[in-house]
């Protein structure tokens, strides 16, 4: 069964997303008629979007950095791997493989 | 189900030169299968090896039991995707199984695999290099750097509910990859990419067990620049198309 977000594709999940943050910051951020904040929180909303994208810059090292440092080293499964190989040709050569 | 009510395991071996590997897989197959109990069949596509791949094969074949292992081979190398499609039409099993067969893959997760599938009756289980004591042997900080960024980026993008999606090592139910199959058009890793993004699409249930993966052949660097060009390209398509 498709759940209702799997209909749209991804891009345009940003997309509607981007423009609907988009056209709210623009609306309150903006000087637009009709719709006026006092100026301390127009001022204070208007560098969002570069702080945003900064923090999830800095998440995203952060993610990443965090990952690969906690990569699993798998030393047993390579020294398990070389015995069973051992154990494998040793007993084919008995079957019969050449 | 599988005739006779029990279920039937069909492991799928797309094979290109490997005249070593190949008898070592299918000795590890065979015990862990034979040891865990399942009834299982190994259905081996070579793609015209010039190395003796095949020869090595029959080999088999007639130490394990032509019930066993299924030769199925192409006359040249014709690719991931159409290789499973081929080796599927002769698989009697309800559950397939694909891997690699350079040893990267070790048969011993195929139980917790199977075990995992009962637990949440999954459509599929997918091998985690990420997740749990899930890991890598033989990548240097680079390329482990370059896996974890392109993994980062294609969850930020695609959102899967999967936590590695170019691995290969995965269990599915026969009919899910057949239906799966038909919809996937990607190659190379964006392939396994793309299997588990329009699993989820279609609302088919996936589970996760994780697994280490041991790469013997990262010295012949099978990561270059073209690669990761042509895996970005394929990233942004996925996107921009599901």
């Amino acid at each position: 069964a498709l759940s209702p977000q799997a209909a749209m594709t991804k891009l345009g999940q940003w997309l509607c997303g981007l423009a609907l943050l988009g056209s709210a910051w623009a609306a309150l951020a903006l000087t637009l008629p009709g719709l006026r904040l006092p100026a301390p929180y127009r001022q204070a909303l208007l560098p969002l979007p570069i702080y945003l994208l900064v923090a999830f810059g800095c998440y995203s090292l952060a993610t990443v950095g965090y990952r690969l440092a906690t990569f699993n080293d798998c030393e047993e499964a390579a020294v398990e791997l070389q015995e069973h190989i051992r154990a494998a040709r040793a007993d084919l050569r008995q079957r019969g493989l050449r | 189900m599988a005739a006779g009510g029990a279920d039937k395991f069909s492991v799928l071996l797309p094979t290109y030169n490997e005249r070593e590997n190949l008898p070592l897989v299918v000795w590890l197959l065979a015990r862990t299968f034979q040891e865990s109990g399942n009834n299982f069949e190994i259905i081996i596509i070579d793609d015209g090896s010039p190395d003796g791949t095949q020869e090595i094969a029959e080999q088999l074949e007639k130490i394990y039991g032509s019930d066993k292992i299924l030769l199925r081979p192409r006359a040249r190398k014709l690719g991931l995707g159409t290789a499973y499609i081929h080796g599927m039409k002769h698989a009697t099993g309800n559950f397939i199984v694909i891997m690699d067969a350079d040893l990267s893959h070790h048969p011993k997760f195929i139980p917790e695999f199977i075990r995992k599938q009962k637990e949440g009756n999954f459509d599929i289980v997918s091998g985690t290099r990420y997740k749990g004591n899930g890991g890598v042997y033989g990548w240097d900080l680079k390329r482990k750097l370059i896996s974890r960024g392109a993994n980062f980026i294609t969850q930020v993008l695609l959102r899967p509910g999967a936590s590695d999606l170019t691995g290969s090592f995965r269990l599915y139910r026969k009919e899910v990859l057949q239906k799966l199959m038909e919809k996937c058009v990607s190659k190379g890793y964006v392939f396994q990419m793309e299997m588990i993004v329009r699993a989820r699409q279609l609302g088919y249930t996936i589970g996760e067990v994780p697994i280490s993966f041991v790469d013997r052949v990262y010295g012949e660097s099978k990561l270059g620049g073209n690669e990761i060009v042509s895996f970005l390209k394929g990233l942004l398509t996925l996107f921009a198309t599901t």
